[in-house]
């Protein structure tokens, strides 16, 4: 009964060729990855810095407030001088838009620097392994410990690396809820118990966060539970530049025999040194592969060891693949996708700039009354009813003149010589408008509303509204 | 099944094959789907010990944190209630002029009684006072009986039901015309009939009408009784009258009594100062 079709057993090894040598790690066993001085390594410590900036950045005083508070309860994100309400949140758009195409940008030209050199997963992990070789020793060490019986020391050794990693989890929780509740302020309720449910729930999830992702799932998250590492990968293209092994060179690979390379065989030597420090624990010499956060270590790696050799560096280095295969790599000008990206990227950042610079003081909304659309008064005139909503941008009370243009012989009602606006509020307020009918010479009438600041002249705004009237 | 029978021995099934291979194996769930097994359970457990959950025959458990939406609600209507209580009590036996006249006192009126005007006013009146076929607008200053504010709190509390006799007897069908024709162009005042037949009594020499009475203005070109054709409108009232028992062709125009039973009296100011904000007060 089974039938079983017999394929020539030649063709299913090339199929399975590329694949035979493919392992995935799924989280069976734990990647203790080797720490080497070198360039990249450098270059990582000082792009971690950036994160220093979560930490201390809500500390930074401006006036009386924080510099920088997302001020939820109260709808209000101040930014140093900017206060920006919901009215104006269509600016989050263009900071969304522009660092997206900026991940998109980057990704084209230079791979996954984000999650290499800035992802907070790879940096967390990043302080967490360092903290764990500080107490454990090197990987070896580290293998060795974690299937040696549970002894007291074993016990002590590892209670301080758990402990340690809670307490970067906390101070992480707690550094995320400063920047929504004033800094100085929030620390005080922390110490007194008096903070809000909703700061403490934060400051749990990120110090288990921390602790889960950080200290347990490390290159797991990137591998299954991160969708940006998908999204950039496809990113990529044949001029993007990547750590690449340079198989032209580094072919035929074997060990050094005394000392020596043998006649024959290419530069790599097989020391599995870009291996052992490989964060992800992928095989750089297998090509480009999803588990590649291009975060250069395996080039530190591989270079020490080609300085020892005494052969030149780069075996392994970023390059594209148009290089690797002898073409000349085509400048960034040139490229489509680069010009396209930052093409996108400029238009977010004008219109953020545009945004920033013309957040103005009032925002002003003039509703029209609808029942009824106009009403007929005994002298014959035409009232019409509108609701305007004004509301104050700015962090002082503001007065203003309401001013109603439009045909002759208007007049209003409601409408004080000196309105008060209460600072950060939305006032409303109701306006009758009454024009003699001989005066409408059409069924609606445009009508210009315009408010007028007391204390900045440079501040009017303006509403074009309707007036109704009875069909003529 | 012994292990005999089972035609893939030592696989670990449930010894049930069908279609000769295909067989259910015993693997353990992934860990995933049990830890989301578990915790869904335990989840379970804690809010029935904490919430209202089990239906009993009259009532439920109750849950030993003790909450119920309906205290919830309270809470929330205690609140705003607690926003809206000082107002209200400042609102009690003040006069609704005093009211018209304090700003603030005005503004929460006009924002809190919409709900107020909605269930009692709009079904007649409109939803924005703009008014109805056989329903006065309230949002111009054309006032039956008078449209300051003490005015409308009386229309609101004692109702209104005005009288104009049918003239049917003592204006023939030419003569009705005649004078539909003249209110119609605002020229009544001049028209020799308005006087000969006694209209003046009512509507004054000036054809103006008089708040007192509740007679309207016929100059003013807003009609208590619109209609398609107006003029033949302004004819029929001519004829039949407004609430008058004698003919049964006549119109009817009654606004009920609200004071007493129905709304309270600071309810009652509340509307009042709302109709005179609506656009037209006097």
């Amino acid at each position: 009964m089974e039938k079983v079709t017999q394929l020539d057993q030649s063709h299913v090894d090339e199929l399975y060729a590329e694949a035979s040598y493919w392992h995935v790690n799924t989280g069976d066993e734990v990647i203790h990855a080797k720490r080497m001085q070198g360039r990249f390594r450098r270059i990582k410590w000082y792009t971690a810095t950036v994160w220093l900036i979560y930490f201390f950045g809500p500390y930074l005083r401006w006036g009386d407030r924080q510099a920088v508070l997302f001020d939820i309860p109260n709808r209000k994100f101040h930014i140093f001088d900017i206060t920006i309400m919901p009215q104006d949140v269509w600016l989050l758009a263009m900071i969304l838009l522009f660092f997206a195409i900026m991940l998109a940008a980057v990704t084209s030209i230079a791979g996954r620097v984000f999650c290499g050199y800035f992802c907070f997963q790879t940096i967390w992990t990043d302080i967490f392994t360092f903290i764990e070789e500080k107490l454990e020793g090197p990987p070896a060490k580290r293998h060795k410990l974690d299937k040696a019986p549970w002894t007291w020391d074993k016990i002590k050794i590892k209670a301080i690396k758990h402990a340690l990693w809670l307490l970067i989890g906390v101070i992480t929780g707690i550094a995320f809820t400063t920047w929504f509740t004033d800094a100085y302020q929030i620390w005080a309720e922390y110490f007194t118990l008096q903070a809000s449910l909703i700061a403490w729930t934060s400051v749990l999830m990120f110090t288990l966060g921390t602790y889960i992702l950080a200290g347990f799932m490390r290159e797991q998250t990137c591998f299954w539970l991160c969708p940006y590492a998908r999204i950039q990968g496809v990113m990529y293209d044949i001029q993007t530049i990547l750590p690449t092994y340079d198989i032209n060179r580094g072919e035929p690979r074997g060990r050094l025999v005394k000392g020596n390379t043998v006649e024959g065989n290419g530069d790599c030597i097989s020391c599995n040194q870009c291996v052992a420090v490989c964060p992800t624990g992928i095989d750089i010499r297998h090509g480009q592969q999803e588990g590649c956060i291009t975060c250069g270590l395996c080039l530190d790696a591989c270079d020490s060891v080609m300085d020892k050799i005494g052969k030149p560096r780069g075996l392994i280095r970023y390059s594209s693949h148009e290089e690797l295969e002898g073409k000349k790599p085509q400048p960034l000008y040139k490229r489509p996708r680069v010009i396209i990206y930052f093409s996108i990227m400029l238009i977010a950042a004008s219109g953020l700039l545009y945004g920033l610079t013309n957040l103005g003081t009032f925002d002003l909304k003039v509703i029209h009354e609808r029942q009824p659309l106009f009403v007929r008064l005994s002298d014959g005139s035409i009232q019409n009813k509108y609701i305007l909503k004004i509301l104050n941008k700015t962090d002082k009370d503001m007065h203003i003149s309401i001013d109603v243009d439009g045909p002759d012989n208007l007049t209003t009602q409601g409408v004080k010589e000196k309105t008060l606006l209460p600072s950060g509020k939305l006032s409303s307020f109701i306006v009758f408008v009454r024009i003699p009918k001989n005066n409408l010479d059409s069924d609606r009438t445009p009508l210009y509303f315009t408010i007028h600041s007391y204390e900045s002249f440079d501040d009017n705004i303006n509403y074009q509204s309707m007036f109704y009237a009875p069909r003529i | 099944m012994s292990d005999e029978k089972n035609p893939f021995p030592g696989e670990n099934n449930t010894g049930h094959v069908w279609d000769d291979s295909l067989r259910e194996l015993l693997n353990e769930p992934p860990t995933w789907w049990r830890i989301g097994f578990h915790a869904s359970w335990i989840f379970v457990v804690i809010y029935c010990i904490l919430y209202p959950a089990w239906p009993l025959l009259t009532t439920s458990t109750k849950g030993v944190l003790g909450w119920t939406s309906l205290d919830e609600y309270r809470q929330d209507l205690k609140a705003i209630e607690e926003v809206r209580g000082p107002y209200e009590t400042k609102l009690k036996g003040m006069p609704a002029a005093a009211v018209l006249a304090d700003e603030e006192l005005s503004n929460y009126v006009v924002r809190s009684a919409k709900v107020l005007f909605g269930d009692n006013c709009s079904a007649c009146h409109g939803a924005g006072g703009q008014g109805n076929v056989g329903f006065p607008v309230l949002a111009d200053d054309d006032w039956l009986y008078g449209g300051t504010i003490d005015d409308i709190e009386m229309s609101i509390n004692m109702g209104r039901k005005g009288m104009m006799p049918a003239q049917s007897a003592i204006v023939n069908s030419a003569e009705a015309d005649k004078l539909a024709n003249a209110i119609l162009t605002g020229q009544i005042a001049s028209e020799p009939l308005f006087m000969e037949k006694g209209c003046v009594g009512c509507h004054g020499v000036d054809g103006k009408g008089m708040a007192a009475l509740g007679s309207a203005n016929l100059i003013d070109g807003i009609w208590r009784f619109v209609a398609e054709d107006q003029l033949y409108s302004i004819k029929h009232t001519i004829m039949h009258g407004v609430n008058d028992p004698s003919d049964p062709k006549t119109r009817n125009a009654e606004m009920p009594t609200f004071g007493g039973t129905k709304l309270s009296e600071t309810d009652i100011r509340k509307l009042a100062v709302y109709v005179h904000k609506l656009g037209g007060g006097q």
